[in-house]
């Protein structure tokens, strides 16, 4: 089997899985909605407010769920053994990465998809004008997010206080992230167009790429449980 | 060994000390606030010292499996958070009286307090891990992980700042530096690097000690 074969099986296991049992996304979308109110009502009825603190509001909300999603998966394979059977994998043990960071992807893309357009029609912004370049911030932060998250998740499986420690390990390495995209994002909304960000989307860009490859070089240290 | 090391930082110390109050002249500008300087930089340099050898621990464990390379690591980690606290705090005390504020989301002092908060979470995920190897090789990635991280803040952090308003409330650094500040500056990084080094030495015959348990 060649390296992209093995990585597209674990992708589309993991897709199947996700369809069939709906566990995560149903919960995720609905954690998200509630947050949509959470933040209305920490923040009160004032649209000036609202529309100042919305990208950063937009990126807490999908760093949230990221949290509670890419926490959760390698729990699956904890069970029947699946853990051995990953281990047990011929060949290079980054394709198993591989493979799981786009799942992750997927599902965080299909999360961030319902966010956005729930805060377009909640808080009544335009989100259609700059929709495009603000795909590229959502994408490129995702991979950034997913990336850290996805290793960090695959190690924090067999830890005591797994919820605990996933989010303090995760939290403090995603700094760049946050502050990239949400300025990004902010500059965005404020009608700019994309050559003033571009900086960020260089940091964001190399900020993915660092992270991929700590993650390719080093999972086969954290499969062996 | 690890007694003349104490010795030599214990004396580096009070050189460092009696140059830094004794030799050294009042800064111009800042009066004596500016003598926090002595503690407050060779904290940062001792701690980003401490950061490299995390690294080095980090991916030496992983290539070869030696147990004596996590040692390193974790020790070097933990004295290493314990001089960024103290570089965090002094600089608080000397912000105070020279910026009229303990604390201001400045692009330096902002990922310093990062750089603290990520190494906290590597401390945290060693504690709670008791398999020697595992708690050695989760450990490692995180260590790698945070070290690649630290330019990618540094950068993000600055046009950050950068961006929102210029840093106009940084006071202004004694330059350049006058010969005697320079050098009590000296001996007293000299000192802390021995400290340093005394620090690690006891701090990793205890973990090799606790691992024989």
């Amino acid at each position: 089997m060649t390296y992209a074969r093995r990585a597209w099986i674990v992708f589309y296991k993991d897709l199947v899985i996700e369809r069939r049992s709906k566990e995560q996304t149903n919960a995720l979308l609905f954690f998200c909605v509630l947050l949509l109110f959470l933040f209305q009502f920490a923040l009160g009825p004032d649209r000036e407010r609202l529309a100042a603190a919305l990208p950063g509001l937009l990126w807490l909300g999908l760093i949230l769920a990221g949290l509670l999603g890419l926490g959760r998966s390698f729990l699956a394979e904890r069970e029947n053994d699946c853990w051995e059977g990953l281990r047990l994998t011929p060949g290079d043990k980054s394709a198993i990465y591989l493979g799981k960071l786009a799942g992750n992807c997927v599902l965080m893309t299909a999360v961030e998809i319902v966010l956005v357009v729930l805060f377009g029609v909640f808080y009544n912004v335009d989100l259609w004008t700059p929709a495009a370049p603000l795909a590229l911030v959502l994408a490129l932060g995702t991979v950034g997010l997913a990336a850290v998250g996805t290793l960090f998740a695959a190690m924090t499986t067999h830890v005591r206080a797994r919820e605990l420690l996933f989010p303090v390990l995760l939290l403090p390495v995603q700094v760049p992230v946050l502050l990239a995209t949400v300025s990004a994002t902010q500059a965005l909304l404020l009608g700019q167009p994309l050559a003033d960000v571009a900086h960020w989307l260089k940091l964001l860009a190399g900020a993915d790429l660092v992270y991929v490859t700590i993650g390719l070089l080093t999972f086969e240290f954290v499969l062996e449980g | 060994m690890t007694r003349v090391l104490g010795w030599l930082a214990a004396l580096g110390l009070l050189a460092g000390l009696a140059a830094g109050f004794g030799y050294a002249p009042r800064e111009a500008v800042q009066g004596n606030v500016q003598r926090i300087m002595y503690l407050h930089v060779p904290s940062v340099l001792t701690a980003y010292l401490a950061f490299g050898l995390v690294l080095l621990g980090s991916i030496a464990y992983l290539a070869t499996r030696r147990p004596g390379w996590d040692r390193l690591a974790g020790s070097a980690g933990e004295i290493g958070v314990l001089f960024t606290g103290l570089t965090i705090v002094s600089g608080s005390i000397w912000g105070k009286p020279t910026w009229g504020t303990w604390w201001t989301w400045d692009a330096r002092l902002t990922s310093t307090a990062v750089l603290f908060l990520a190494y906290v979470g590597y401390l945290l995920l060693r504690s709670l891990i008791d398999d020697p190897d595992a708690r050695g090789r989760y450990a490692a990635v995180v260590g790698i992980l945070g070290a690649v991280n630290i330019p990618i803040v540094h950068f993000s952090v600055k046009w950050w700042r950068a961006l929102h308003q210029p840093s106009t409330i940084l006071g202004p650094e004694p330059s350049p530096i006058d010969p005697a500040i320079g050098l009590a500056l000296f001996i007293n990084w000299v000192a802390f690097t021995l400290l340093f080094a005394y620090f690690l030495s006891r701090r990793m015959e205890i973990a090799r000690l606790e691992e024989q348990t």
